[in-house]
């Protein structure tokens, strides 16, 4: 029982091989694939109806996209909507994706680091070259914190640029971190009672107690899926405030 | 030692680590329920405040679990 087993890639379909990299579609992009089918078929299907009073599907839909656009409104002011489309893209692609993984025999895509590095980086990037867009040199204020006494200013700008290029970091190893670590936990359990379930009659009266944990610890797992994706989905809003109201 | 035994020692004092995440988690949860109970009426306004306090604090924790994924599994 090798708890780190149900991370690995497999290859489904070798493409093609460039230099020595070997180009796949592999077990990870048909969960993302899956992912972004479910969310078509869940906005498609939502928005085909257009019921004034909306049915069960229209209502799923109606909820996450209120309940993504007060997060947005909220966080970054009312000029932040006009970046709704990518927040929401991430909170639901980041939400289905942690959702299925819950799903025993399926790949967490967001367990692995590369994935959530792209991610937080697309955030990074946009509020980087949005921030010099809009504001031009004025972006670096964000840096110097207004009302700081000028002989630790420089060590307050220091700490404020460290604390900005560490952001992708923190941003993308929290969702990858809580993730891995709630899937091995969750294997670790599944461990037990196979190894207790070995021992004969005894053992299976013993494993009750690690089955009973694992069905209460996939219960935690939901829960971390979704306020992983929704911290994910908040901290985009908060950086992207950072680039709309440049300055403190 | 044995390089293998040291890497597992090492990744279990990163752990300690997510002590200090754990003991900062609490306090935000802590004293967010607190004012929640003496205020009611304003706690839902300040839940955004509350998920992103608790965001900066784990991460922190994050980062030595991190050391010990890298240390067990990388290195």
């Amino acid at each position: 029982m090798d708890p780190i087993h149900q991370f690995e890639i497999k290859n489904l379909l070798p493409i093609a091989r460039i230099g020595g990299i070997e180009i796949a579609f592999t077990n990870s992009a048909l969960f993302m694939l899956i992912a972004l089918a479910l969310i078509l078929l869940l906005m498609l299907g939502a928005t085909s109806s257009r019921a004034l009073v909306p049915g069960r599907l229209q209502a799923v839909a109606e909820m996450s996209y209120e309940f993504v656009a007060t997060t947005l409104r909220s966080t970054a002011g009312p000029e932040g909507m006009k970046f709704f489309p990518l927040v929401f893209s991430l909170f639901m692609f980041i939400l289905v994706l942690n959702v299925i993984g819950i799903i025993p025999y399926t790949f967490t895509v967001t367990s692995h680091i590369v994935i959530t590095v792209a991610l937080a980086l697309l955030v990074f990037f946009t509020v980087v070259i949005y921030g010099f867009w809009k504001h031009g040199l004025h972006f670096f204020k964000l840096w110097v914190p207004s009302g700081i006494p000028i002989y630790i200013l420089p060590l307050v700008t220091f700490i404020e640029v460290l604390s900005f290029l560490s952001r992708p970091v923190s941003h993308s190893v929290r969702l990858f971190a809580n993730m891995l670590a709630g899937h091995i936990t969750l294997k670790v359990f599944g461990g037990f009672v196979t190894m207790l379930g070995a021992l004969g009659f005894l053992g299976w009266l013993g494993a009750i107690i690690p089955l009973g944990l694992t069905v209460a610890l996939t219960a935690l797992e939901l829960l971390v899926a979704v306020l992983q994706a929704y911290v994910f989905a908040i901290l985009t809003c908060i950086y992207l405030s950072d680039a709309i109201h440049a300055g403190h | 030692m044995d390089p293998q035994a040291a890497k597992m020692i090492g990744a279990g004092i990163a752990c300690i680590g997510m002590g200090g995440a754990g003991v900062g988690v609490g306090t935000i949860f802590g004293h967010y329920l607190a004012a929640a109970l003496r205020n009611p009426s304003a706690a839902q306004g300040q839940f955004a405040n509350l998920i992103f306090g608790f965001a900066v604090t784990e991460a922190l924790g994050i980062f030595s679990l991190l050391i010990a994924l890298l240390l067990l599994f990388a290195l």
